[in-house]
């Protein structure tokens, strides 16, 4: 088993944009779990290109994740966020170019179960959910545990483990439905059970895909502020079109366009970018 | 040209009254059959035009003996005297040859044929003789291997002759013999060149170096002609999935549908052609041998109308249920060929070959084409060009291409997604029709036909990667070529199951088949 | 129309009924069958024996069944559709037949082998006079075969269809395979003509009895295996495999452990099923691994209902049942009926009978 109980104390202290503290924070647990966070970036891309039959969807990406970073990814329609997200996943493989979770852990060189393992969890852009399972079932499957075969024939889940699930279940609000099928539920539920699966695997990194696609305003201002309380424990990535979201999340913004990275900075930055302006904003 | 002209007077010399020759009849009527052997050896020997009709008469047992040893032909079925103006003195007496009398009796015709102007029956006079000359005919082949002009001639008398020689007593004959057999590409020079050099037969050890030398130059060139025969067969075989396969590319690889049924358009295509051959028999009997050209339009719209009737009452609703399409289909298929069985009997039925299609073309001594194989080979590349015109020259291919591609957008773009479907469907139906009225040509029609060619074909298709006009085709020979080229080395049955091994091992480098396309994994 | 369909007097009286009264139906099943052996070996003229005729057929489907319940394991759980599982089910009943040719031959050559002119027994058919050898080789056959296939398989991610047409392909391998003199399985004739087993009469009441109930134990053995499956945590993964294999590779599961297991534990099962088949049946040839055998499997489970461990029971009983039925009353039907079967089955009953006990009980 390579997943690791992400070391809550570690990532404790205020987020620190800098990262002239996080050097002293990663050293020690962290490393000892066998993800190496020691300077300071829980995502490395560099010089990644993928190409669909001649078609270049990723030019030479340049990316990099700070450990308890929010980031947001924003870019027109076939900027390449998606294909992105396929080459940390392990989806996609990179033509060329260098991918590493952590400081040591090659992407490039793993399989999507090892990089899942690992703790990258992912949010697909349609929700994807288990439909014939219970919404309790479905975080039960989704639950940090070992998941060999043979564990799953004998697993009976701890009071601890109810607990967690229970948890989740509240801050997704989703308690009253946890026997329904998770088929059933309304396209803003199947977000917020998707994202609450992403919880209970307690992921080092998370990639959503345009977590508030068909959500309510309500339901936004909320994830907004879900993914606040858990930016600092974890690492986020989101893609999102919402600009009103990015706003109210993002400390950090990063535009692709045509397949790499047009601009990088705060939202109001970025915003003021005149390349930025002129393929993205409209002109 | 000395031998043109020796040929013409030869054929003039056959216009000749039999007269001309009198008294050979009658000797050959009133010889002892030991007599009558060496008679028969020595015409062998000095072949002579105007002695055909005689030949001929002897062949086909219309020689009688009259009284007084006087001999009569039949013709016409009455008898008429050979020589000079005897009358019938009562009915003359058949005369009857024995079997070694019949094997000269072959042997002479064949010597007579090398005196033929036509290229094709002096070669066979030549293969004939490879086997049966007699050293009295020395002479007489080694005039006609000088005087041949046409080389596959020529190489097969130099065989014929190396044969005979290979006994002579003489070690530089031998020789010469063994070099030119080595010069030749007959199996039976190889059967020839190891006899002589099994234990004990040549003594001569120059003659036995030789013999080996040559065998193996002889050998060489068999590989060559076996591996192009496999090759063919590869090519034929390939042809054949290729024509079964196409149309469940279009089904399965454009609509997604698992066509299980499909098999069995193929089995009814075939059909089609029978009914179509009876048709022509009752109707048209003077133009039966056009009737496979006839089929193909008629199977193509009889299995093409099926189709269509079958994609608007059951596998319209199925679409997006790839498994239960499976399933369903597999259902159409059972009640298809039961059908068939009660209405034409669970009996293959008899589907034959016009002349046009019968026959082959000598290649090489040992690669002989059929002509029904090459006609199919070419009908399978017309019918992949026609396709490919259809899908990405027509509204119809482009209208497809738009519903495989978003079935909502093209909707929205006023494309009739369902029309698009029955109309694909019905394509895809309609092409295997066509591969039945192949198949009817080459094989047994029955109605399990389809059933042999659809796991073939499921895997053709997975080969060369979903909705891949190209994969499949090149699948599809790669496939044939396999199959028959592992055939001779570890019988059919392993040889296909080594080649589904190697598919299975196969997609674990290339999941998507051989053509497969790329993209954004779509979530 | 289905409404029409619905409303079959089955349907509505098992509607009115709980959970409770479905187990009771359940235990009665399980009671008659348990009492047909024992029935069979009353005196011939007794008002209440089983004919040998009827032992066996039960017993029949009864095999068919098992091989339904674990088609409807990797199928109907995990979602992968099987179409060759006529081949584990053929190979676990000719490891059972190399032992009862083995019996009927005494020490010397089966017979087909003395008909083939061969001197001394192949090597894989070493040891096979030894009943635990033999029964080692019910289980490791059809286990090892699905293990290197489903190994191979499921690490290229071939799936749905693509699946499918591996699995008809492989059977229909095995189908030529056996079907050759040379393989040393009696080719065309497979093997007949047993006559004892473990040193009893194979045609003896008293032994028909014991098979036909070590074949009850077996379906109930698999049922209970299944119901713990099912309600495992392994079980719902394997929902989640058949649903959305992506996310559930996302949650850190790798599929193609559960695949496989599923995939060996269904053939060894299905191994089990031919090996009780064969000696009841008393013939074991390579039609059993045709196509279309496996693909017929498939109708019963669906006919029953996937997903469901009683469906697939249900839907062996019926369609063989029919079978049975129509091959005596109208045998040139029985191809239309099926076919039909196969078509109506998949427009109108996705969820098979079950499927639709359980929504008329729910309106």
């Amino acid at each position: 088993m390579r997943a690791t109980p992400v070391p809550e104390f570690m990532l404790e202290p205020a987020f620190d944009p800098a990262g002239s503290g996080r050097d002293a924070l990663g050293l020690g647990s962290a490393a000892a779990k066998g993800l190496d966070v020691r300077h300071g970036t829980i995502l490395t891309l560099e010089g990644i290109n993928v190409s669909f039959d001649g078609f270049r969807a990723i030019t030479d990406l340049n990316l990099y994740i700070g450990v308890g970073e929010l980031r947001c990814i924003i870019g027109p329609n076939g900027a390449g966020k998606t294909t992105m997200m396929d080459v940390i996943t392990g989806k996609t493989r990179p033509d060329n170019g260098v991918a590493y979770f952590g400081d040591t852990l090659d992407l490039t060189q793993m399989s999507e179960v090892e990089i899942a393992q690992a703790g990258i969890g992912r949010k697909f852009q349609k929700p994807t959910v288990f439909e014939a399972l219970s919404v309790f079932e479905n975080l039960e499957l989704a639950l940090k545990t070992d998941k060999s075969v043979w564990a799953s024939l004998r697993a009976r889940l701890s009071g601890a483990q109810k607990d967690r699930i229970e948890e989740v279940l509240t801050t997704i609000r989703l308690e009253s439905s946890r026997h329904r099928p998770a088929g059933l539920l309304s396209h803003g539920q199947k977000q917020f059970l998707e994202i609450g699966m992403l919880l209970v695997q307690d992921p080092q990194l998370l990639l959503l895909d345009e977590p508030v696609a068909g959500m309510t305003d309500a339901e936004t201002e909320f994830t907004a502020e879900l993914f606040k309380s858990l930016a600092r424990k974890h690492s986020l990535m989101v893609v999102e079109h919402d600009m009103g979201f990015v706003g109210s999340i993002a400390d950090h913004v990063t535009v692709l366009h045509q397949g790499s990275v047009l601009a990088e900075g705060s939202l109001e930055e970025v915003q003021a970018n005149e390349r930025v302006i002129e393929v993205y904003l409209g002109r | 040209m000395p031998t043109a002209l020796y040929r013409i007077l030869l054929s003039l010399a056959l216009l000749l009254p039999l007269t001309a020759h009198a008294g050979e009849a009658a000797d050959f009527v009133a010889a002892s059959p030991a007599k009558q052997a060496k008679l028969l050896e020595s015409w062998a020997a000095q072949p002579d035009p105007a002695r055909q009709a005689l030949l001929d008469a002897l062949q086909q047992g219309r020689v009688g003996v009259g009284a007084g040893k006087t001999a009569f032909l039949k013709v016409d079925g009455s008898w008429q005297a050979a020589e000079g103006q005897v009358v019938a003195d009562g009915t003359p007496k058949t005369l009857r040859l024995n079997n070694r009398l019949r094997g000269l009796l072959a042997n002479a015709q064949a010597a007579q044929q090398l005196l033929s102007a036509e290229p094709a029956q002096r070669l066979a006079a030549a293969q004939e003789l490879q086997k049966k000359a007699k050293p009295s005919q020395l002479s007489l082949l080694n005039a006609q291997v000088a005087a041949e002009q046409d080389k596959a001639v020529r190489a097969a008398l130099a065989l014929a002759l190396a044969n005979l020689q290979l006994v002579d007593p003489d070690p530089a004959v031998r020789l010469s013999a063994v070099r030119l057999l080595g010069e030749s590409g007959d199996p039976l020079a190889r059967t020839r060149l190891e006899g002589l050099l099994a234990e004990g037969v040549e003594s001569d050890a120059a003659v036995r170096t030789a013999a080996e030398t040559s065998l193996a130059q002889v050998k060489r060139r068999l590989l060559v002609g076996e591996l192009l025969g496999q090759a063919f067969s590869g090519l034929s075989l390939g042809s054949i999935l290729l024509l079964a396969a196409l149309g469940l590319a279009i089904t399965f690889g454009l609509l997604g549908v698992i066509n299980m049924a499909h098999g069995e358009m193929l089995m009814l295509g075939a059909y089609t052609t029978y009914m179509v051959q009876i048709a022509f028999q009752n109707f048209a009997p003077g133009y039966l041998a056009l009737y496979p050209l006839a089929a193909l339009p008629v199977a193509f719209f009889v299995t093409a109308a099926i189709g269509m009737a079958l994609e608007r009452t059951v596998i319209r609703h199925l679409y997006g249920r790839p498994l239960e399409t499976l399933l369903a289909t597999w259902g159409i298929s059972l009640i298809l060929i039961q059908a068939v069985r009660v209405i034409f009997g669970a009996q293959n039925v008899e589907v034959a070959n016009p002349g046009w299609l019968s026959g082959g073309v000598q290649v090489l001594p040992n690669l002989v084409l059929p002509y029904s194989r090459m006609v199919i080979i070419g009908f399978a590349l017309f019918v992949v060009a026609l396709t490919w015109l259809l899908l990405n020259k027509t509204r119809l291919g482009l209208n497809v291409r738009a519903v495989t591609q978003n079935r909502n957008m093209a909707a929205c773009c006023g494309v009739p997604t369902g029309r698009v479907d029955m109309l694909a469907f019905g394509l895809g139906s309609g092409i295997a029709g066509l591969g039945g009225v192949a198949l009817s040509q080459i094989g047994n029609v029955g109605p399990d036909l389809g059933q042999s060619y659809i796991i073939d074909s499921f895997l053709v298709v997975v080969l060369g990667g979903v909705g891949q006009l190209a994969g499949s085709v090149l699948a599809a020979f790669g496939l044939g070529i396999a199959n028959k080229l592992l055939e001779p080395q570890i019988g059919a049955v392993l040889g296909k199951i080594l080649i589904l091994a190697l598919i299975i091992l196969f997609i674990q480098k290339r999941p998507q088949g051989l053509f497969a396309l790329k993209g954004r994994v779509i979530d | 129309m289905t409404q029409a369909l619905n409303q079959t007097l089955l349907a509505r009286a098992t509607a009115k009924l709980g959970p409770k009264a479905s187990l009771a139906v359940l235990g009665l099943v399980l009671i008659a069958l348990l009492a047909m052996p024992l029935l069979h070996l009353l005196p011939a003229d007794n008002a209440l024996h089983v004919s040998a005729y009827g032992l066996t057929l039960v017993g029949k489907i009864l095999c068919y069944a098992i091989v339904a319940l674990a088609l409807d394991l990797v199928w109907g759980y995990a979602g992968m559709l099987s179409l060759g599982h006529g081949l584990f089910f053929a190979l676990g009943g000719y490891a059972m037949g190399m032992y009862l040719m083995r019996q009927s031959a005494g020490d010397g050559l089966p017979a087909f082998m003395s008909f083939l002119a061969w001197s001394e027994l192949p090597w894989y058919w070493y040891g096979t006079s030894n009943f635990l050898w033999a029964m080692c080789l019910v289980v490791l056959a059809p286990g090892l075969l699905a293990l290197v296939f489903g190994f191979f398989a499921f690490r290229s991610r071939i799936k749905g269809v693509y699946f499918s047409i591996m699995t008809q392909a492989l059977t229909f391998a095995g189908m030529l395979l056996f079907f050759r003199n040379e393989t040393g399985f009696g080719g065309n004739n497979g093997f007949t003509n047993f006559r004892t087993i473990l040193g009893f009469d194979i045609t003896a009441p008293g032994t028909r009895a014991f098979l036909f109930f070590c074949t009850v134990l077996l379906l109930v053995g698999s049922l209970a295996l299944g119901f713990a499956l099912a309600r495992s945590k392994f079980g719902r993964v394997l929902t989640a495999l058949r649903d959305a294999e992506n996310r559930l590779m996302f949650c850190g599961y790798d599929p193609r452990g559960y695949k496989l297991f599923i995939w060996v534990l269904s053939a060894v099962l299905c191994g089990l099923a031919g090996a009780l088949y064969v000696p009841q049946v008393g013939i074991i040839n390579p039609s059993e691994m045709s196509p279309t055998n496996s693909i017929e499997a498939a109708i019963w489970v669906a006919l029953g209902g996937r997903g469901t461990l009683i469906g697939p029971l249900l839907g062996a009983g019926l369609v063989n049942g029919m079978k049975s039925w129509f091959t005596v009353a109208f045998p040139e039907y029985w191809l239309f009926a099926l076919g039909a079967l196969f078509i109506v089955i998949t427009l109108f009953l996705p969820k098979g009978v079950i499927g639709l006990l359980r929504k008329e009980k729910d309106q």
